[in-house]
């Protein structure tokens, strides 16, 4: 599929000081002269700082990978996550619309989509908050239908419960993740029907959820303060 | 029914404590290292007399994959990539493993990459999964702080590195070698075989792909024998599987059961029934959305394994994602929207493949609307045909399969619906 960089393009690009020192790092996982390995975890960082990713973005992740320009710009236009044009300023929402939420009821969360965001993908809404776009498969089937918003999976969803999410999001909150019928994870909704027995952790979500709660980064956007960075291997 | 005691992934729904020590105290991490001093080659006959096919559609046996691997090496490291870039639609299963019983995943690749000589090992999990990325790298700290992985995992005195590196969004990247074009920092796009990964694979070193649920049994297979695992399923067809059921089913989810299980046992224990009862039943697609749909009469009877599923029924058991589709459902259109999702992810190397797929949905569009000819039903099983093997990689038959599933079973509904639209559109003629 074509995809082609924005034509309004910002000026420049670096990473926060935290950010870039997680990118050195992560250079470190691939042997010497593989460097490039690294080009698709540093242009998603780049994205998650930005919000969508810019020619300088890529320009800047291929100078430091020591990349030929062209070869980035054929990783950030190849791979769909990349958003080459600007998104919502609060959150970019992502309806999963593949079969099995299909069969659950995707073409109605669409449609809230059109109505409540814009009437076509990759639009941002009048008030410049939000943006949407149709995706392929996110993995979540049994949890149908699903979206995800920033980094998490609102899963289990009716029309009603979107509707409220989108204007949550349209002011400013981001609500929790997981399942929003009630449901733990990809168990039965009625109740367990194997692994009956067991000691329990007495957690209340999931762990997506969890993690989701613990970093409060759902729609933020990331400058590096958010995790701990544990490099435990030695330089490949 | 499997009981409880013979389940591995036994917290696949997260409940029990994730960590390190939960993991513990379910069993993993028991003295890993009397595994790896039993040697490789124990390992590798181990894994081969499990009967383990590969749990990522293909089913190809997992110790006998391993067993390509060479020997000794020529001065190239080897490396072991686990596949959990899970973009199959209807498969959701990996997921669970990697945010709920990482650590099994985490003993696996020690316990694997030991038996193929590689100290290395990368997984590539789907872009995607952002919070699973997080989970896994979580657990993989606390394997390295613990001293289970590194310079001297488990006390084994092997040196094993394990990194966790993510995709962008590219279904084809689930393909092995489009995998690791993408771990070398390029476009997703297949290589031609030969060289075989085992020969030339990650850095044109020999590599191992493998799915993460292959690679997560393995710690269990070897601590209770190869002979317990092969006794579940049919010969040919050993062990235990996850289960993802999605669709119209009262209760979709996704679980652990014994190979071989019959359809019907499988949705009433678990899934509640189908939605409105069995008569209700129009469609089933059995292993992801890459193999044929069958008719929801066929399916009531049928042993959810490879070999009936490919020999009984024509379809295949994929990677064990059932789809269901109950009555209401306009199934043209349910196979129009897998074309689609195949014309959005063709790479876009091989001809046939790439303007193929577009062809091939374009066509699918006016079925649904009974907009086209009857004779172009022929035409489009034709273009299907010449789609399906002759492209690179596996990705043209995957489109081709659904559509070929869909004229096989569903041709009459085809048919009348061409016929409906036609005579109302005589009529409209009539009027005017």
């Amino acid at each position: 599929m074509l995809r082609r960089l924005h034509p309004d393009q910002p000026e420049s690009f670096a990473f926060s000081p935290e950010n870039q020192k997680w990118a050195e790092a992560q250079i470190t996982k691939y042997p010497e002269g593989r460097e490039a390995s690294a080009i698709i975890p540093l242009l998603w960082r780049a994205q998650e700082q930005e919000g969508w990713l810019s020619r300088p973005a890529i320009e800047f992740v291929a100078d430091m990978l020591d990349m030929a320009h062209i070869r980035a710009l054929e990783v950030a236009t190849f791979y769909f996550m990349f958003q080459l044009q600007p998104v919502g300023s609060a959150a970019h929402v992502q309806v999963c619309g593949t079969l099995s939420c299909m069969l659950c009821g995707a073409e109605d969360l669409i449609e809230v989509c059109k109505e409540k965001i814009s009437p076509t993908a990759h639009t941002v809404s009048k008030d410049g908050k939000l943006s949407w776009e149709e995706v392929e498969c996110l993995g979540a089937c049994a949890n149908a239908p699903m979206v995800q918003i920033g980094k998490d999976y609102y899963e289990d969803l009716s029309s009603e419960r979107f509707a409220e999410l989108i204007e949550d999001l349209r002011n400013g909150s981001a609500p929790v993740p997981g399942p929003q019928n009630g449901r733990f994870s990809v168990e039965p909704a009625i109740g367990l029907t194997s692994l009956l027995e067991g000691e329990g952790a007495g957690s209340a979500v999931n762990k997506s959820v969890a993690l989701a709660k613990k970093f409060k980064d759902t729609i933020k956007k990331i400058d590096g303060t958010e995790a701990n960075l544990s490099v435990n291997w030695e330089k490949q | 029914m499997l009981k409880d005691q013979d389940r591995i992934f036994t917290n696949i729904y997260g409940m029990h404590d994730r960590s390190l020590s939960g993991a513990r105290a379910r069993g993993h991490w028991d003295n890993t290292a009397k595994i790896i001093k039993k040697g490789r080659d124990w390992i590798v006959d181990e894994m081969k007399a499990s009967g383990l096919r590969g749990r990522g559609g293909a089913g190809f046996p997992t110790g006998l994959k391993w067993s390509f691997m060479p020997k000794e090496s020529d001065g190239r490291p080897a490396y072991l990539v686990v596949n959990a870039d899970e973009s199959e639609p209807g498969t959701c299963k990996d997921r669970e493993i990697m945010r709920h019983d990482p650590h099994s995943l985490v003993e696996g690749c020690l316990i694997a990459s030991f038996a193929m000589n590689a100290n290395v090992c990368y997984i590539y999990i789907r872009g995607e999964y952002i919070r699973e990325r997080e989970a896994l790298q979580a657990a993989i700290d606390e394997a390295y702080e613990a001293g289970l992985i590194g310079k001297n995992a488990s006390k084994s005195g092997w040196k094993f590195d394990l990194f966790l590196h993510h995709g962008a969004g590219a279904y084809i990247c689930g393909e092995e070698t489009a995998l690791l074009e993408s771990l070398e920092g390029k476009k997703g796009m297949p290589r031609m075989k030969p060289p075989f990964p085992a020969g030339a694979g990650l850095y044109g070193c020999p590599t191992t792909v493998n799915n993460v649920e292959s690679i997560a049994v393995v710690p269990t297979i070897l601590r209770r024998g190869a002979d317990w695992f092969s006794n579940f399923g049919r010969e040919n067809n050993a062990g235990t599987k996850l289960f993802a059921i999605s669709g119209h089913v009262n209760h979709p989810c996704v679980v652990e059961e014994e190979m071989s299980i019959p359809f019907e046992e499988l949705i009433e224990k678990h899934c509640g029934g189908i939605r409105g009862g069995w008569k209700n039943l129009k469609a089933v697609i059995p292993g992801g959305a890459s193999v044929p749909c069958v008719r929801g009469g066929e399916m009531r009877e049928a042993l959810m394994d490879f070999d009936y599923l490919r020999g009984e029924l024509g379809s295949g058991l994929g990677t064990a994602a059932v789809i269901v589709m109950d009555q209401s459902t306009d199934v043209i259109k349910a196979i129009w929207r897998l074309s689609k999702f195949y014309k959005h992810e063709s790479c876009g190397q091989c001809t046939p493949c790439r303007e193929g797929t577009g062809w091939m949905m374009r066509v699918m569009e006016r079925l649904v609307n009974g907009d086209a000819d009857p004779s172009e039903i022929d035409m489009l099983l034709d273009v299907t045909k010449q789609v399906e093997g002759h492209t690179i990689c596996a990705l043209g038959d995957a489109a081709a399969w659904p559509i070929q599933g869909l004229i096989k079973n569903f041709r009459e509904e085809i048919e009348d619906r061409l016929k409906k639209q036609r005579s109302m559109q005589n009529s409209l003629v009539a009027a005017q």
